[in-house]
């Protein structure tokens, strides 16, 4: 794709000029913007306490020391399974329970349909105030708080609609004439399901379930609120190191890099077809 | 772009048979009971919790007291600043997102050899847990040690450190920086994707009639994101408004009231007082403020064709 935006004059060195003042040098400094907190966390990870508390980030040589004590004295790695096992069970219960879900938008025009796949939508947008008050409430009398059932149980309340919504838009794209094909073949429709269209739409459903997964990972309140006891997520942990020790930013900056790794990377492998998909539901809703 | 497009006419091949086909419907039902369960069944309980004199240790004794609770978080002055609060950072919180993520849209939306990093490197706030957003930023804000000061002494900007999250006229303020950083990667995405949906013969049309820069964007650029752009500044504005997260881990609402908006208002009621049903009340009250944005949301989507038939 050629430039959109811009001035058509002929090639030299004023243009070169220009485009450097107006593309390169703009697109750097937001780039820098975007990155450097992440970047000084990083640094200061790396910095030996000594050096923090002189206020010199990346004085001494880099140190590892923070990370060691992440893992051996604060039982990081026990946080980062929790948090594991509550993103794997998200993305399960938001993929099973949605997938017919959307099979059933995609491919079938019934009653109440739209009034359905609006309620979906809405659902997404209920302020997390509004269901954690009772979810805590209900919870508790059931006996769930700080188990992984209460925090995956509270994930679902955004992962079902969440996923619903965008594999019904994946499934839209793929042609309804190969699930006419496959019935002609003798396909049933739940094999119509299994066998033609979930595998056309992998890729979408794979991207659905590495988006739950990253906002599961990352969510904090449901975590903190009906766990946090016994069963820390990571981000809860992450949190508790700030009160438990104040002033101890090496290690906090450590916990917070590590914290974010998996989320980061899940990011950025999968971040053009979700884009693409967000996009897709954005402009459709 | 819209759904219409893609989406072929109402299934004229299989409508052959009008009888009635209960197949769709036992499809729909895994997720539709499943968020009867957990999102519906909660939110009646918090509309009820609103109207009673809720005891958390004690559910059998707790009163039926009417409106108490909404007239009580009505008549508290904390209410009103935090409602206050929450305008103020929703007004300059969403603008300004969209101003840079504008910006970087239209920047990423060229060509040049670098432009695949870029894009991929501007999303990483967007990627970031809240809590480790909070984390690192408290550290760059912190008076003692933070870079801020640092930065900003050096330049001569201020005459001595500042501590900007503890003090009540910057606290709020040093947040919306936050959550403008958080969230402009957002808005960069959705732009770029509505600019390179943008037919390239419209640009050349008003270039054969001599428009220059500012009259392609004017005459071809907005109009052409204009659906993108309502659509990801309502969603946007939902999100921010809901976000409680990232001030929770920065001030917990503080210094005093500073901090606080409705959200976290109802939070901090709810977690540190245990006062459940003057918080579902509060709860209840934003989620209604709320829903006046998503109705407009729902015209928008039913403009553009999203959920018709």
């Amino acid at each position: 794709m050629s430039r959109k935006i811009g001035a058509s004059g002929s090639l030299g060195r004023d243009r070169l000029a220009v485009r450097l003042l107006t593309l390169h040098v703009p697109m750097l400094l937001i780039i820098l913007f975007a990155l450097a907190p992440y970047l000084w966390m990083f640094l200061t990870s790396i910095t030996p306490t000594v050096e923090i508390n002189r206020m010199r980030i990346l004085g001494g040589s880099p140190t590892i020391d923070h990370y060691v004590k992440l893992f051996t004295r604060v039982n990081f790695l026990s946080n980062m399974a929790n948090s594991l096992v509550v993103a794997a069970g998200t993305v399960a219960a938001g993929l099973v329970l949605s997938v017919s879900a959307a099979y059933a938008f995609s491919r079938f025009r019934f009653r109440g349909r739209s009034y359905l796949m609006r309620q979906f939508l809405v659902v997404n947008m209920f302020p997390v105030v509004l269901l954690l008050i009772p979810l805590f409430i209900i919870m508790r009398q059931a006996g769930l708080i700080d188990t992984y059932w209460a925090i995956i149980i509270s994930h679902s309340t955004f992962a079902i609609p969440f996923s619903t919504w965008m594999m019904t838009g994946y499934m839209d794209a793929i042609p309804r004439e190969l699930d006419e094909a496959a019935m002609i073949d003798g396909c049933t429709r739940p094999g119509t399901l299994l066998r033609v269209v979930l595998p056309l739409c992998a890729p979408g459903v794979v991207a659905t379930g590495i988006y739950l997964f990253i906002t599961s990972w990352n969510e904090y309140l449901y975590a903190a609120t009906l766990a946090g006891g016994q069963l820390k997520t990571i981000t809860v942990a992450i949190q508790s190191l700030i009160g438990e020790y104040e002033i101890e930013w090496g290690l906090l900056t450590a916990g917070g890099f590590i914290g974010s790794l998996p989320a980061t990377i899940l990011f950025l492998i999968v971040q053009r077809r979700l884009v693409s998909g967000l996009t897709q539901g954005a402009v459709k809703g | 772009m819209t759904r219409t497009e893609s989406l072929p006419p109402a299934g004229t091949g299989r409508r052959r048979r009008k009888r009635f086909d209960a197949l769709p419907f036992v499809l729909v039902s895994p997720a539709v009971l499943a968020t009867l369960a957990v999102v519906f069944y909660p939110m009646f309980t918090a509309v009820s919790m609103s109207v009673y004199d809720y005891v958390v240790w004690k559910p059998s004794s707790s009163r039926f007291i009417w409106f108490d609770n909404y007239l009580a978080a009505l008549k508290s002055d904390l209410f009103w600043t935090a409602f206050r609060q929450t305008l103020l950072w929703i007004g300059c919180t969403v603008p300004l997102q969209l101003l840079l993520g504008l910006a970087t849209a239209l920047l990423l939306n060229r060509r040049f050899a670098w432009r695949w990093l870029a894009r991929m490197l501007v999303i990483i706030p967007w990627a970031l847990p809240s809590v480790v957003i909070g984390l690192m930023w408290r550290w760059i804000y912190d008076a003692n040690f933070g870079v801020m000061n640092d930065f900003l002494l050096r330049l001569r900007l201020i005459e001595e450190g500042v501590p900007w999250l503890a003090t009540t006229g910057t606290a709020l303020y040093s947040i919306i920086l936050v959550l403008i950083w958080q969230g402009f990667p957002f808005f960069a995405v959705m732009l770029l994707a509505g600019l390179q949906s943008i037919p390239r013969e419209l640009y050349e049309a008003v270039e054969v009639d001599g428009a220059g820069i500012w009259g392609k964007f004017i005459h071809v650029t907005l109009p052409g994101l204009k659906s993108v752009l309502v659509t990801s500044v309502l969603l946007r504005l939902i999100w921010v408004a809901n976000s409680v997260d990232v001030i929770y881990v920065m001030t917990e609402g503080g210094p005093g009231s500073a901090t606080h908006t409705l959200p976290l208002y109802a939070y901090a009621l709810s977690r540190k007082a245990m006062r459940f049903g003057i918080a579902s009340a509060i709860a209840v009250l934003f989620t209604l403020m709320l829903l006046a944005l998503v109705i407009v949301y729902l015209r928008r989507v039913d403009d553009s064709g999203g959920t018709r038939e």
